[in-house]
């Protein structure tokens, strides 16, 4: 039997995973920098040690585990969810920065470099960085078309499609609305497809996998459930957003919006915009502001004072507001700001 | 976009269909499709000097195009580039830039190579005509500068860039820590070098380190070397022999950059510092053309810059820039009054402050005011210089570089 430091150490890893997911609220914001820890559910505590005797049991030494470079948190953080310990994950990004305006640093580049697996939305949202990436990081494995670059947004129905594409309508994006996130019925689609390309890529753990990614899926739906319920009342509420950035939020709570701080998408909101937005506001009334962290407070707030909507200062992804450490507790803090701005 | 299309039919650049975006669905227009990613930058500026005197660095042999920009209102280059990749191995990329040299306008291949995409162990290789990887500035695009102008160094000791025929191989480190290593055999129509038909004429080498301080801050360290002969090589200044130079050319690069933004969100508010500090040794014959005068020398040279770019506020930036030359030469023969006297006149030091402030309306477009105190010519005499300038690009979406 092969037994080494490192299966035993796993193997403690699984009974301590058992107390459950870690209170969101005392994690520490998401830094992007670190690794993801993976995270122990549960319900799958029994599974894994099922899964670790087996394989000391069938005498496999330890295998290195899959390197994911993740261009933005939330995909760091589902690719811990359906990778568990077999991934050693890296954000590229952290939920405070604008996922348009990344450069190509030499540390991103380095971390590319021995990257098995990327995980990037697509849709032109990383077309600044991610290509000057893949071009100076020397690594045939994250290539565009092979099997080491996952684009999320391949997996979803895309919004806001331009039928016109025309740069003096802003910052537009051909493939539509690049922000998927925020519509947990994609994070759905994309768990299922991500742990299929984690097994395309690791067949040697594709029963661990197939697994994880059922529990992950099991918890996921009911969470969904859970939020629909409590999100009831947000139905044809009429927002103000910072960005065209909450598009599938919108899509999912059946809220409405009806104006944005910025006057077209990427250009910043301009004095003038938002002083016609308040006259907007006068004969189109809204309940809230929506405001991704990542976003200037500003106008956001100039507009709050003189409107007297109440601003919900969003997570946008994983990481973004304190207690926000991973997939669930985003959607919880969102749903929780989303209600406190509503209520009267 | 037909004008675009135009330009390429003319320049006979490439022979490549291309779709034109226009009423195209938007599946077709999209960078990544079949098309290549085009993008054409349009520059200008309009330029005022307080000197009108040649322009000249005492102790230094000025390369081709190293003058200052004409007074008044002018056309920049204009640059046309395509990339794609071309199939699973290798990535194209083509920029041709159009001059206007004393009204007639220049095509020139300013950069068109091809890039391996997929060799193992953290290979890469490029070849064609690129932009050198030496120091920091070298390989950007002159409409990527944060100054209207290239920094003083640059413009003595490379003639602004380097650019070349050739080959170049680099390899990056499997670690966390970037640690990235290449060298480059160049054919030599890079100044200083000159190509004298042997085939191989300069050699760079390069090896560089970076890495993240914070989710705030990065940082990149860097060491070039770059040796180069010239055999004959004749510098012109508007048709006119100036200079001839026949020997070996060793110049040494250490760069330095460091960049912040607050969380790492470059939105609001960042911050960039460039340092590269420049050493060569020269050695070989000069000949002032004109006379016919000739001479040994020896130039011993170093000079740096540095600058720090400043976004204060969405769309507008704020840059400081100081750049200074020395030099320390032996001419045996320095006739006087030739440009022999002039390169053993080593006594001055050529330096140039500046400052800048420009304002980006999106990612796309970008208007630059910009003031150079000039202390390069003889005798320190200054040139307060004016630069208005403006920079457009239609086409695909740039690229955020380090």
């Amino acid at each position: 039997m092969y037994w080494n430091t490192r299966t035993r150490k796993r193997l403690s890893d699984h009974f301590a995973g058992t107390v459950g997911r870690m209170d969101a609220a005392i994690e520490p914001p998401w830094m992007g920098l670190r690794r993801v820890p993976a995270k122990g559910s549960g319900r799958l505590g029994m599974f894994k040690i099922i899964v670790a005797t087996l394989l000391m049991t069938a005498g496999l030494p330890a295998q290195a585990s899959i390197k994911i470079f993740a261009c933005e948190p939330e995909w760091a953080a589902l690719s811990s969810e359906l990778g568990g310990e077999k991934v050693d994950v890296y954000s590229a990004t952290t939920a405070l920065q604008d996922p348009h305006l990344v450069q190509a640093r030499p540390g991103l580049i380095a971390r590319m470099r021995s990257a098995d697996l990327a995980v990037c939305t697509g849709a032109e949202l990383e077309l600044g960085w991610l290509p000057v990436l893949q071009t100076r990081a020397n690594n045939p494995k994250v290539q565009t078309g092979k099997p080491g670059l996952f684009e999320a947004s391949q997996f979803v129905d895309m919004l806001d499609i331009p039928g016109k594409l025309d740069r003096t309508q802003g910052d537009v994006h051909p493939y539509g609305n690049p922000h998927i996130q925020n519509n947990p019925h994609n994070i759905s689609r994309i768990a299922v497809a991500l742990s299929q390309r984690l097994v395309e890529i690791d067949p040697a753990n594709a029963i661990f996998y197939k697994q994880r990614q059922q529990d992950f899926s099991q918890r996921w739906q009911s969470a969904i459930k859970r939020w629909e319920s409590l999100a009831a009342p947000l139905r044809d509420v009429p927002v103000v957003s910072d960005h065209k950035g909450w598009s599938y939020l919108y899509q999912w709570l059946g809220m409405r919006e009806v104006a944005t701080l910025e006057a077209k998408p990427g250009i910043p909101p301009s004095a003038g915009h938002l002083q016609s937005l308040l006259a907007t506001l006068k004969s189109t009334p809204a309940r809230m502001i929506l405001r991704a962290a990542y976003y200037p407070r500003r106008p956001a707030e100039w507009l709050a004072e003189r409107s007297g909507l109440p601003i919900a200062e969003l997570p946008f992804t994983v990481g973004g507001v304190a207690g926000s450490g991973d997939l669930f507790a985003l959607f919880d803090i969102t749903i929780e700001r989303l209600l406190q701005a509503a209520s009267p | 976009m037909n004008f675009l299309r135009r330009i390429i039919i003319c320049a006979a650049v490439l022979p490549i269909a291309i779709t034109t975006p226009a009423n195209a669905q938007p599946e077709n227009t999209a960078s990544s499709s079949f098309n290549p990613k085009i993008s054409l930058i349009l520059q200008g500026s309009y330029t005022d000097f307080s000197s009108a005197e040649e322009a000249s660095i005492p102790g230094f042999l000025l390369g081709p195009e190293t003058e200052f920009r004409s007074k008044g209102f002018s056309l920049g280059e204009s640059e046309l580039s395509l990339e794609a990749a071309v199939d699973d191995m290798f990535r194209g990329w083509a920029t041709v830039a159009f001059e206007d040299e004393a009204g007639e306008t220049e095509v020139v291949v300013e950069e068109a190579y091809l890039e391996t995409l997929s060799l193992p162990y953290g290979l890469g290789v490029k070849f064609g005509r690129f932009f050198s990887d030496i120091g920091y500035q070298n390989r950007q695009h002159s409409h990527a500068w944060d100054f209207a102008d290239a920094p003083l160094v640059y413009r003595a000791m490379l003639a602004n860039k380097l650019r070349d025929d050739g080959i170049q191989v680099r390899w990056l480190a499997p670690t966390d820590l970037f640690m990235e290593f290449g060298a480059e055999a160049l054919r030599g129509i890079g100044y200083p070098a000159n190509d004298s038909g042997d085939g191989i004429n300069s050699w760079t080498a390069f090896a560089r380190i970076g890495g993240d301080l914070s989710a705030s801050s990065s940082w990149r360290l860097g060491y070039s070397r770059f040796e180069a002969d010239a055999e004959l090589r004749e510098v012109e200044d508007e048709g006119t022999p100036v200079h001839g130079f026949t020997g070996s050319s060793h110049l040494n690069v250490v760069d330095a950059v460091y960049k912040w933004a607050p969380n790492g969100n470059s939105r609001n508010r960042n911050f960039a510092l460039h340092f590269e500090y420049f050493d060569r040794e020269e050695s070989g014959q000069v000949e002032d053309l004109q006379s016919g005068d000739q001479s040994d020398y020896q130039g011993t040279q170093n000079g740096f810059y540095i600058q720090g770019i400043y976004q204060f506020m969405p769309r507008w930036r704020a840059g400081l820039r100081y750049g200074r030359l020395n030099a320390d030469n032996q001419v045996s023969n320095p006739v006087a009054g030739t440009i022999l006297s002039e390169l053993e006149d080593d006594d001055g030091r050529a330096e140039r402050s500046s400052i800048m402030a420009d304002y980006s309306r999106s990612e796309f477009s970008r208007f630059r005011l910009q003031f150079n105190r000039d202390e390069s010519r003889q005798d320190n005499d200054p040139d307060n210089q004016v630069i208005l300038q403006y920079i457009h690009s239609l086409g695909a979406h740039p690229a955020h570089q380090f």
